[in-house]
């Protein structure tokens, strides 16, 4: 019970105080602990929910459940590790006068606002709600997004504003739509849009509307998540950001808007008792994947590289989602953990990487490994891990996802091979030159933050070699409930 | 009132709506857009205090008065002190092919009635039948975002595709529970002041609120 709230009233706290009080040297440290205080929180409500069961609080607007309650502590997680890794990455910025303490303290007070508004839209039990969640993690991240005042940063930012204000806009139209359904069945006011009644009733709801919502929802969210053809804003806010925020949208912000329109395919499902919203996953699923390995071999900034692998993740995830029943479902979810654990560890690793060089252009990052063999080894091992080479846990996952098409879909193997085929061959080639060869790297003021790097890998290693069997349990309780 | 008044003052004010839908697409002078914004604001409030009244329904009271003055008093407010601070007031967009945008702005108000339509049956409130004309606002209003080269019409066309979806909660709903119209108006809010700092940064990076500067980010070959 107390759990619950402290996981969101310790960020919305560490925001107010980060972002009122003005810049203090301690801010990053505070930054670090308020981050390392949600994430013990979150914990304690994982051991909570595991012996209790599910539990709903604030008369029912919250709702912890298996499901949501392995992406809280994923989040507080990777909020967590990200707040380390921008302690030392921030300073370097800092002292070489990218970022004056009046943009840092913006940084740290709008970083909480975000682990906020991300937690309350995983655990937020009213489907309206979450929808506002959502929309205020855009709010909160957009002035991060142009930190560095750069015309690119100004550029993405407003792109990031103008395409994702738009499409959650789609995603209030399904909601009201939603409510219309739902409206009929448990009448008007307060339990309505909460998913729990919902999902109970599922099965009453109109089918038609629910039917056109799922579209709008579908869209919304969708452009949240980075599918294709809603995915432009991603690349840009991702490599014009400071590093630790593509870190975050890529680890946290995509995983929560999949969330969404996971939490809302379950009712759609339920009503319409067809394929067709799973058959809509797959797909958007399977175009991100295309769109992406067409765009990976053009890029020559290396966050923007990586941004595109993100988007051919969560397509990989959408699709799993899509496919529906118990093992697909059980890949995506690994699929979504591992991704966000991976994924952040990789942009915590070229982070550095781009400060030791200068530059984010591929050509000019060469070497790395002379100069600091940790970088060097952080994104080589970071990208085999993202690119499904076993013993990792991307490729767990990815092998069920492809074995369960196989025998479900067996016409969407080879696009999905395909992706990740081009998505090997690039982002392989181009890690290579980037880790070995003659160096360009310069030593950093502070040693980097590699903590992040390694813990998160490591974490990965675990769940391709042994998933735990709570943490397996967890999962397939949490796949049975999708469906 | 008797029901049919209502209804029919209902689809008098959906129509209003649609109308400056219509108006604010052409509309050149960021002011008179300013103007209309508000007008927007104004009947949707009204149209939300005409439900209220002839279903009694309280809590729809409580969303006339936030409309009030967010949508025709904060909102409108802000962006006369914007344009102010960036020496706006008189702006003159060109405007292309203001016939084609129209035109497709017609068919836009077809597809929506089409769609709209077994909703609406369904929806069985008095105010159902203007889901259609709330649809097809939403819609306008993308339109008027994607033709639009300037920051802050394209803002106040954000803006009125909000109205637009509010519009549509009370014709199909009588509204959405008050806990999540609260957190909309809010994101909202936040979203408008969001908006006024972007045009200073803009401003300040690009001397100019011209979206064409901002199309530099693309894919090379």
């Amino acid at each position: 019970m107390t759990e619950a709230l402290l996981v969101l009233a310790l960020p919305l706290a560490g925001a107010l105080i980060l972002g009122l009080w003005g810049h203090r040297p301690w801010a990053a440290e505070a930054n670090s602990s308020v981050s390392l205080l949600t994430f013990l929180a979150a914990l304690a409500l994982t051991a909570h929910v595991v012996s209790m069961g599910p539990l709903t609080l604030l008369s029912e607007l919250l709702f912890v459940d298996a499901f949501n309650v392995f992406l809280v502590t994923l989040t507080a997680f990777v909020g967590f590790t990200t707040a380390l890794f921008s302690r030392v990455y921030m300073r370097v910025e800092q002292e070489r006068g990218k970022l004056s303490p009046a943009r840092l303290r913006l940084f740290h007070g709008m970083y909480q606002l975000f682990l906020f508004t991300m937690l309350l839209a995983l655990i937020a039990n009213n489907i309206g709600i979450l929808w506002v969640a959502m929309e205020a993690a855009t709010l909160a991240t957009v002035l991060l997004v142009s930190l560095y005042r750069t015309p690119a940063g100004v550029e993405a930012a407003w792109k990031y504003f103008i395409l994702c204000g738009v499409g959650i806009a789609q995603a209030l139209f399904g909601t009201i739509l939603l409510y219309l359904a739902a409206e009929r069945v448990l009448g008007a006011g307060g339990t309505a849009l909460l998913w729990t009644h919902l999902n109970e009733v599922k099965g009453e709801l109109e089918p038609t509307v629910l039917g056109i919502a799922f579209v709008f929802l579908l869209v919304g969210y969708g452009t949240k998540v980075g599918l294709a053809p809603l995915h432009n804003w991603l690349p840009d806010a991702h490599a014009e950001g400071p590093t630790p925020i593509s870190a975050v949208l890529s680890g946290l912000l995509l995983n929560v808007a999949l969330y969404a329109v996971v939490r809302n395919k379950v009712l759609v499902d339920g009503a319409l008792g067809t394929h067709a919203a799973g058959n809509l996953m797959m797909g958007f699923g399977l175009l991100s994947v295309i769109v992406a390995a067409f765009f990976l071999s053009r890029q020559k900034d290396i966050k923007r590289l990586f941004a595109y692998s993100s988007i051919e993740h969560m397509g990989i995830a959408t699709f799993a989602f899509g496919m529906g029943g118990p093992v697909a479902s059980f890949a995506g979810l690994l699929h979504m953990t591992a991704h966000s654990l991976t994924k952040s560890a990789i942009f915590f690793a070229v982070g550095h990487a781009a400060q030791k060089t200068g530059t984010q252009v591929i050509e000019d990052i060469r070497g790395l490994i002379h100069v600091s063999p940790a970088v060097g080894w952080g994104l080589m091992l970071g990208s085999i891990a993202i690119l499904g080479i076993p013993p990792f846990g991307v490729f767990a996952s990815e092998f069920l996802i492809l074995t369960t098409a196989m025998r479900d879909h067996p016409w969407a193997t080879p696009i999905l091979l395909l992706g990740l085929g081009v998505a090997f061959a690039v982002i392989f080639s181009r890690v290579q030159a980037m880790v070995f060869g003659e160096t360009t790297a310069q030593p950093l003021p502070h040693p980097p933050a590699l903590f992040p790097v390694f813990i998160h890998l490591a974490l990965v290693l675990l769940l391709g070699l042994y998933i735990p069997p709570y943490l397996a349990a967890w999962y397939r309780q949490a796949a049975a409930m999708i469906g | 009132m008797n029901a049919h008044t209502v209804t029919q003052l209902i689809n008098l004010l959906a129509a209003l709506m649609l109308l400056i839908a219509f108006a604010m697409l052409s509309q050149r002078r960021i002011l008179r857009l300013i103007h209309l914004f508000a007008a927007q604001g104004a009947v949707l409030t009204l149209n939300t205090l005409l439900v209220a009244i002839a279903l009694g329904q309280s809590h729809l009271y409580f969303s006339v008065a936030l409309n009030l003055v967010l949508k025709v008093l904060l909102l409108p407010w802000i962006l006369h002190r914007l344009i102010d601070r960036l020496n706006l007031r008189w702006d003159v967009e060109t405007l292309f092919n203001v016939p084609t945008i129209m035109l497709v702005g017609i068919v836009l108000v077809i597809v929506s009635f089409n769609l709209a339509l077994p909703i609406s049956q369904l929806a069985g409130t008095i105010t159902g039948g203007t889901l259609g004309i709330a649809m097809a606002s939403v819609l306008i209003s993308f339109l008027m975002m994607i033709t639009r080269r300037k920051a802050v019409a394209q803002v106040i066309g954000f803006l009125a595709m909000e109205n637009g979806l509010f519009f549509a909660a009370t014709s199909a709903t009588y509204g959405m529970p008050m806990v999540v119209e609260l957190g909309i108006a809010l994101d909202v809010l936040v979203g408008t002041f969001i908006f006024g700092i972007f045009f200073f940064q803009i401003r300040e990076t690009f001397d100019s609120l011209d979206i064409h500067h901002l199309e530099r980010l693309k894919e090379r070959e």
